[in-house]
């Protein structure tokens, strides 16, 4: 299975105000835990790495406001995943109600 | 199937219900000692915390539940607990392990640059004490469904006192015993409760009937059962009604000699629905609750606001209140000394309290200031030799004239001892003191070299036996020959079976748990002085 051991990255823009607090780990985390794919979540390529689905991890991180996200997945869905992922944190962690439907954004 | 068990009856009475275990924790946290049960422990009370969060996301509007969604997430984080759980296999306690791991994820919030994320970190601390509440079980109390009958190993006061005992109910323990303070509140409040079942705790649920008479838990009783219990609730209520009528009378035998019937209390809560003319005072209040239950050691103005509000309750009635009795049975985490091979035999009472003179004249300056509002008077508690109570009344002395020159309105209270050791009993007339009270429980201990709280051997702490009969009466001729007040205040005081002893050996005041005054003062009714040779009168 090729596509299960693929590595797929994406990187965002956090430009909501107040980084990535509480509420925008939670939307983060549960929108990663709905996909089968292992991804991670760094603020630079080089890592350190964290399991993105721990919002404990992705809080420790403090991301503030014009960092850049980086994701990488693996595992079926992970092109999905990591597109849906980078879409909410474009949209500001605003939830829409077909967000998993959107199209790949960036 | 009907299950029947056998334990100790710690305070009499009936009833029938639905079984309440509490699982998790026994207040003062105990830890198991083994990994296994240690995890468990955790792992039950991270989920029990997030059922209370996911319970107060419904009730909440949507900014407060969106604060609790982001606990829900941090605890269904497993990263959140994984450091307490690698404490608790290298042999950490569970609560310190998840303490310690709170810290540290807390100390990161704190560390923080970013106001925001510094702020989080009280919803760090609300998470984390919500689940230490679970695992010492002190958020449990307010689930206890009213007229159930609580299951527990054993039960600390505070978590008694947090459950709603309106409608009834009973406590069964497992393990305890029945000189433990969450007997003594049990019988003081009249809720039937039987100890040291020696079943474990699983076996208890269902519907359940708990004969406090004789000691019995049956679970899931059978119709022979229920039909005894249906007899036995009309005796009771019968009982009942017949000592509910006795305890708005005076105490007074057939041949008309008065008895002084007093209170014994331990938390001001107990009081709040007595009405203070069924009783000739409080012939005992225990103060080691207030130091049980808080942080740290209470200040002066939180035990004088307790102090106060007991001596208005009695409206001009006496108030014996004792200082300190820390140790034995009765430890103080961090206060009492640890290690003692035997610490009814070590630093405890006054003993303690002379060790420690901040904690004492903290406690007297707080008794001084709340008879300005009473008829407030001292007790000290194991005082031994004479020697001691006149170091105490010298603090005593000194913290009234203190306070004196402060401005600060307080009054010199009379300063009495308990007599519970053998050595202030035998010897009673040496000891320059206002008044005296025997404390019967730990005096009889103590003569009789048995624990009442040791089956094997309960029977020879029997508080009425010869020699405990001899000694009381020495005890009635000092305070007799010195002009001074004598009462007695352990369990036998309030014991039907032992009041018509007591009375015959000179004792003419008697200070029990609220619950038992009108059965005492029935039994007190049905004795005729005139007939016991051995009875002189004694003044009231």
């Amino acid at each position: 299975m090729p596509k299960t051991n693929a590595v797929h990255t994406g990187s965002v823009l956090l430009t909501n105000d107040v980084g990535l607090h509480a509420r925008p780990s939670v939307k983060l985390t549960q929108l990663a835990k709905r996909f089968g794919a292992h991804i991670e979540f760094a603020l630079a390529t080089a890592g350190p790495w964290v399991d993105a689905k721990s919002p404990v991890k992705v809080m420790r991180f403090k991301a503030a406001r014009g960092e850049t996200l980086h994701f990488r997945a693996s595992g079926g869905d992970a092109v999905e995943a990591l597109a849906a992922i980078v879409a909410l944190v474009e949209r500001g962690f605003v939830i829409e109600a077909e967000e998993s439907s959107q199209p790949p954004q960036g | 199937m009907e299950k029947r068990f056998a334990g100790r009856s710690a305070s009499p009475g009936i009833a029938l219900g639905a079984l309440f275990p509490l699982t998790i924790g026994t207040g003062a946290r105990v830890a198991s000692g083994a990994a296994e049960s240690e995890a468990e422990a955790l792992r039950s009370a991270l989920r029990a915390a997030g059922i209370d969060l996911k319970d107060l996301i419904e009730r909440s509007n949507e900014d407060a539940a969106a604060i609790l969604e982001f606990q829900v997430a941090l605890l269904e984080d497993d990263v959140l607990a994984e450091p307490a759980f690698s404490a608790i296999v290298a042999g950490g306690a569970a609560d310190h392990a998840w303490l310690h791991a709170m810290q540290q994820e807390i100390a990161g919030y704190e560390a923080s640059d970013d106001e925001y994320f510094r702020a989080r970190a009280a919803d760090l601390y609300d998470l984390r004490d919500r689940v230490l509440a679970h695992l010492t079980g002190s958020a449990i109390e307010a689930a206890v469904p009213p007229g159930a009958i609580v299951a527990a190993v054993d039960l600390a006061p505070s978590r008694f006192l947090g459950i709603d005992w309106s409608r009834g109910g009973a406590l069964v323990l497992t393990a305890g015993s029945t000189t433990s303070h969450v007997a003594m509140l049990a019988r003081s409040r009249g809720i039937p409760a039987v100890t040291g079942l020696g079943v474990d705790l699983a076996e208890l649920s269902g519907q359940a009937l708990v004969d406090a008479h004789r000691g019995v838990l049956i679970v899931n009783p059978g119709p022979a059962a229920r039909a005894q219990f249906d007899r036995d609730a009309k005796a009771d209520a019968a009982a009942r009604a017949l000592a509910a009528a006795a305890a708005i009378r005076p105490g007074v035998t057939a041949d008309g000699t008065p008895i002084r019937i007093m209170l014994n209390i331990s938390d001001p809560g107990e009081l709040a629905d007595l009405d203070p003319s069924i009783c000739d005072g409080i012939g005992l209040v225990r103060t080691e609750l207030l130091f049980h239950d808080r942080q740290g050691l209470p200040s002066e103005e939180q035990q004088y606001a307790v102090y106060r509000r007991i001596a208005e309750w009695a409206q001009g009635r006496p108030v014996t209140i004792r200082t300190l009795d820390a140790g034995g049975d009765k430890p103080i985490p961090g206060f009492t000394p640890t290690g003692e091979s035997n610490p009814f035999l070590g630093v405890r009472g006054l003993r303690l309290s002379l060790a420690r003179p901040d904690v004492f004249r903290t406690q007297l300056r707080a008794l001084a200031r709340a008879a300005m509002h009473g008829d407030v008077k001292i007790m000290l508690p194991m005082v031994t030799q004479p020697r001691e109570l006149a170091v105490a009344r010298d603090l005593l002395d000194a913290e009234v004239a203190a306070l004196a020159a402060a401005g600060i309105p307080a009054r010199r209270a009379s300063l009495g001892i308990m007599i519970e050791v053998p050595a202030a009993a035998i010897a009673a007339d040496q000891f320059d003191a206002e008044f005296f009270s025997i404390g019967s429980n730990d005096l009889t201990q103590y003569v009789a070299a048995a624990g009442r709280d040791i089956g094997a051997v309960a029977d020879l702490a029997d508080p009425t036996q010869p020699a405990m009969l001899r000694l009381f009466r020495c005890v009635v001729d000092a305070a007799r020959a010195r002009r001074i007040d004598l009462s007695l205040c352990g369990d036998a005081a309030g014991d039907p079976r032992a009041i018509p002893s007591l009375l015959a050996a000179g004792l003419r005041s008697l200070s029990m748990a609220p619950a038992l005054v009108g059965g005492a003062k029935r039994a007190v009714a049905a004795v005729d002085l005139r007939s016991i040779a051995e009875s002189e009168p004694w003044p009231a």
